[in-house]
C-alpha cells in the first residue's frame, strides 16, 4: 500500500499542474465500444432506485428530472458530510500527476481523462465551484466549473470506464485512492437512474433470487448435480454435496459465475471433490441455493445497494445455524467482506471463531468477519500435510498467476493462491514485477465493465496485463493463467482470445481438482475439461478410433 | 548504392519519424508518456510501437510482406483497433511512410536518380497499407466473435441444461 511519505519528500513535490491544460474546453464524445447500454426501467424498479426508465446513452435526451441538478448537488454535498476520506481527496491533490500513467485504461487508449488524476478532476472541478471560495470566485482560473448535462455525461462516461481497481492509489503520496472518487460518483448517478444494465439487471435478480443470473434454487442444485455427474466420469468417484442443510458447520458461498460459467465450472468441480476428500476426515459443509452468489453488484451501485445484497450471507448463516463461513473464488465479494461487511452487517455475534476442522488451525484473521478464503483454507490444509496430491496431472500445464486487484491490493491476498499453485503444479512463472501482487494490472472488466458492447474499452484497458501474459508466454511457454476471481474467469478468457490466444484461464481449485487423489478413484485419463492428462494422449485417440 | 540500401542507412532517422506521426494521432498529454517510459511493462502501446516499427521499415520497404511483417503490423494494429481511431485512422501510418522517405532521404537531393527505385518502394508500401486493412478487419472481426463467445460461455452451461431454463422463464 502506499507509504506515507517523509514531509522532506512531500516538499520535493512539484505543486503545479504539469499536464491537462485545456481539458475543460474537450466536451466529451460517447462512443459506441467504450459504454455499456443504460439501466433499464424495470430492473431500477425492481429496487426502488430512482428515475426508473429506459434510456440509451447516446441519445440526446437522457430523460432526467427536471431538478436533477440539484438532487446531485445534495448529494455530493451529502457525501462530503458523511465521508471524511472523500472531502480529503476533494482538497489534498496537489496535481503531482504521480497517478497519471498508473491507470491500465490510459495505459491502453492514451486517453488523458484516464488518468487518475483527471478522472477525479472531472469531479474536483464542480466541487470546486460549489463547495470552495475560490472556485466560486475565480472560476475556471481556480480549475473550478459548474454541474451542466455535458458534464454529467462526461462524469458518465468516465465513471464507467474505471475498474474501482486502486492501482493508482498506490503511487500517490497522498494516498488519494481514486476508486473511492469513482464508488461516489456513481453513487451520485444512481440518484438520477443513470445505471447500466449490465449492472442494475444483476443487482435485480440478486434481490429477486439471491444470484445474478436470476436462477431459482432448483435450477441451481441441478447444475451442481450436473458436475457431480461430470467429476463421477473423469474419477470414478461420486460426490455428495448437500444444500441448505441445518446445522452444518460451515457454510459456502462462492460466485455463481462458478456454478454457471466456464471456466469457472471447472472451479467449482475442484471445490466440491476438496469437500468430498475431506468428508471423512471430519468436514462438515453446505452449499445454499438462497445466498447462491458471492458477487456484489450492488458494490458498483452505492453504498446502501452493497449492504443490502451482502446482507444474505450472514441471513442465511443465521437460518442454516452454522459456525462459520468459507468464501470461493471471488475478486469483489471479498473485498466487500473483507472491507465492508461487519460494518455493513456485522457483528455477527451468532457465529464463531473460524477453526479448521482438520488441521485445528484458528483463522484469527478471519475473527471480525467469520469468514474464511478458501486458498487460505486449502494452504493451510496443504502446509499441515493433510492432501494426497498428484501435481504430475498438470503437467501439460505451464502457469502463471494473475493476482486479482480485489484480492491483492484490496486485502493482501498474495502467497497462498500461490503456495497451492506450487503444491498443485510443477511449472510455474511468475509475471515480471511491476505487474503482479500490489502492484497488480486490473483485468479491465472488473466493478461492472465485464459486458459485451464495451468489448474495446475491455481489451484496452487490459492491455497492460495481457502484455505481461505475453512475455512469459514468449519467454516460459505459458498456456495457463490461474486466477481467483471469477469476473477474471469470464473476463481474462475474453482478455487472452483477443492478445494472446495460446493461455488460457483456470481457477486454483481447478488445478486442485486434478492434482487431488481420491480415495477409491479409478485410473483418470482426463482432467476436469476432458483433455488428455500427460502421457495419456494416445488413449484417447484410441477411444476415438 | 541502392534506394533501399539508402533507407536502411538513414533506418533511425525514418523509424524516429514514423513513430512520431504514429504517436501523433494521440493526445498531447499522452504522446510524452507514449514517447518518454521505457519500461515495456509499464507502457506496452509506446514500447510496441517503437520496437515493431524499427523491424517493419525494412521489411516494408523491401516488399518482404511474409509472416514476421505481419505479425509486426498486427501487434501495432490489434492496438489501434481498440482505441478511439476510425479504419482509416488506425492504419493511415503505413502509407505516411513514403512522405517520412522523401523528407528524410530528399534533403540533398539524394532521391534524383531513383525515380524508377522509388516507384517500387512506394508500391511495397501500399502493399503493407493493404495488408493494414485486412489485419485490422480481422481485428475488427475478433471484436464481434469475442461477444459471441463470451455469450456462450455465461449460459452454455444453462442452454445444456434447456429443459430447466424453459421451466424458470415459464414460472
Ligand atoms: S482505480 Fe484503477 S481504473 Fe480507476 S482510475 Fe485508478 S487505476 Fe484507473
Ligand atoms: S491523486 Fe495523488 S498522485 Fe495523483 S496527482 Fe493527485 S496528489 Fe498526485
Amino acid at each position: 500500500m502506499a507509504q506515507t511519505p517523509k514531509p522532506e519528500e512531500l516538499a520535493k513535490i512539484e505543486h503545479s499542474p504539469p499536464l491537462m491544460e485545456g481539458w475543460m474546453d474537450r466536451p466529451v464524445e460517447i462512443r459506441e465500444g467504450f459504454y455499456c447500454y443504460g439501466a433499464k426501467g424495470k430492473n431500477l424498479a425492481a429496487v426502488g432506485m430512482p428515475n426508473p426508465r429506459d434510456w440509451n446513452p447516446a441519445d440526446e435526451d437522457w430523460k432526467l428530472p427536471e431538478d436533477w441538478k440539484e438532487i446531485v448537488l445534495d448529494g455530493f454535498k451529502d457525501r462530503l458530510d458523511r465521508f471524511r476520506s472523500f472531502k480529503l481527496f476533494m482538497d489534498i491533490c496537489v496535481r503531482c500527476g504521480a497517478c497519471a500513467d498508473k491507470c491500465h485504461f490510459f495505459i491502453g487508449s492514451g486517453d488523458p481523462k484516464n488518468m487518475p488524476v483527471l478522472r477525479a478532476e472531472l469531479f474536483r472541478s464542480v466541487y470546486r465551484k460549489r463547495f470552495t471560495t475560490a472556485g466560486k470566485l475565480f472560476g475556471k482560473l481556480a480549475g473550478a466549473r459548474d454541474l451542466e448535462y455535458n458534464v454529467l455525461k462526461e462524469w458518465w462516461y468516465y465513471l464507467y470506464q474505471c475498474t474501482e481497481c486502486r492501482r493508482c492509489s498506490l503511487f500517490c503520496p497522498y494516498g488519494i485512492d481514486t476508486a473511492e472518487i469513482t464508488i461516489i460518483g456513481r453513487e451520485l448517478t444512481n440518484l438520477l437512474g443513470l445505471n447500466t444494465d449490465w449492472i442494475q439487471a444483476p443487482v435485480a435478480n440478486c434481490y429477486r433470487t439471491g444470484n445474478h443470473l436470476g436462477i431459482q434454487p432448483h435450477a441451481y442444485k441441478d447444475m451442481i448435480d450436473f458436475f457431480v455427474d461430470e467429476i463421477e466420469e473423469v474419477t470414478g468417484v461420486r460426490v455428495n454435496p448437500s444444500f441448505n442443510r441445518k446445522g452444518a458447520e460451515i457454510l459456502f458461498i462462492t460466485p455463481s459465475g462458478d456454478v454457471f460459467a466456464d471456466p469457472g465450472t471447472y472451479t467449482a468441480m475442484g471445490y466440491l471433490m476438496l469437500f468430498h476428500y475431506l468428508e471423512s476426515m471430519g468436514l462438515d459443509i453446505t452449499w445454499s441455493t438462497y445466498a447462491s452468489e458471492g458477487g456484489n453488484f450492488g458494490f458498483f451501485t452505492s453504498h446502501e445497494m452493497a449492504k443490502r445484497l451482502n446482507a444474505k450471507m450472514y441471513a442465511e448463516a443465521k437460518r442454516l445455524g452454522v459456525k462459520w463461513i468459507l468464501g470461493g473464488e471471488c475478486g469483489h465479494m471479498w473485498r466487500v467482506v473483507h472491507q465492508y461487511m461487519d460494518t455493513f452487517n456485522g457483528p455477527p455475534d451468532f457465529l464463531e471463531e473460524p477453526v479448521s476442522p482438520i488441521t485445528g488451525t484458528k483463522f484469527e484473521n478471519a475473527k471480525g468477519t467469520k469468514m474464511v478464503h478458501i486458498t487460505e483454507f486449502t494452504a493451510d490444509l496443504i502446509k499441515h500435510n493433510k492432501l494426497k496430491l498428484d501435481p504430475s496431472r498438470n503437467d501439460n500445464l505451464v502457469l502463471t498467476y494473475h493476482d486479482s486487484c480485489n484480492t491483492a491490493r484490496g486485502m493482501g491476498i498474495f502467497e497462498e493462491p500461490r503456495y497451492v499453485i506450487k503444491n498443485v503444479c510443477n511449472n510455474f512463472y511468475e509475471m515480471p514485477s511491476g505487474t503482479i501482487r500490489e502492484q497488480t494490472f486490473c483485468c479491465g472488466s472488473g466493478a461492472g465493465l465485464n459486458a459485451g458492447e464495451n468489448m474495446e474499452l475491455r481489451m484496452r484497458g487490459g492491455l497492460p496485463r495481457a502484455n505481461a501474459v505475453q512475455h512469459v508466454h514468449e519467454k516460459h511457454g505459458v498456456n495457463m493463467m490461474a486466477c481467483i476471481c471469477a469476473i477474471d474467469r469470464a473476463a481474462l478468457t475474453t482478455l487472452m482470445e483477443y492478445w494472446v490466444p495460446e493461455v488460457q484461464i483456470c481457477g486454483v481449485h481447478e488445478l486442485v481438482g486434478n492434482a487431488l487423489i481420491l480415495d477409491g478413484e479409478k485410473d483418470r485419463t482426463t482432467d476436469l475439461r476432458g483433455e488428455p492428462l500427460p502421457g495419456m494422449e494416445d488413449m484417447e485417440e484410441e477411444e476415438d478410433v | 548504392m541502392d534506394l533501399i540500401e539508402k533507407i536502411i542507412e538513414k533506418k533511425p532517422a525514418i523509424v524516429k519519424r514514423w513513430l512520431d506521426v504514429l504517436v501523433e494521432t494521440y493526445p498531447e498529454d499522452s504522446r510524452v508518456f507514449f514517447k518518454k517510459e521505457t519500461d515495456q511493462f509499464a507502457n506496452p502501446v509506446g514500447f510496441t510501437f517503437s520496437k515493431e516499427l524499427e523491424s517493419l521499415v525494412e521489411y516494408v520497404v523491401r516488399g518482404n510482406l511474409g509472416e514476421e511483417a505481419s505479425k509486426g503490423l498486427d501487434r501495432i494494429i490489434r492496438i489501434r483497433a481498440v482505441q478511439d481511431f476510425s479504419p482509416s485512422e488506425a492504419v493511415k501510418f503505413v502509407f505516411q511512410l513514403k512522405g517520412i522517405i522523401r523528407d528524410v532521404l530528399g534533403k540533398r537531393g539524394s532521391l534524383e536518380g531513383f525515380a524508377g527505385e522509388l516507384e517500387l518502394v512506394d508500391k511495397n508500401i501500399d502493399k503493407a497499407g493493404l495488408l493494414a486493412f485486412d489485419i485490422y478487419s480481422m481485428c475488427r472481426e475478433r471484436i464481434y466473435e469475442l461477444r459471441v463467445g463470451e455469450v456462450r460461455r455465461e449460459v452454455g452451461r444453462l442452454l445444456e441444461r434447456a429443459n430447466l431454463l424453459c421451466q424458470a422463464a415459464q414460472q
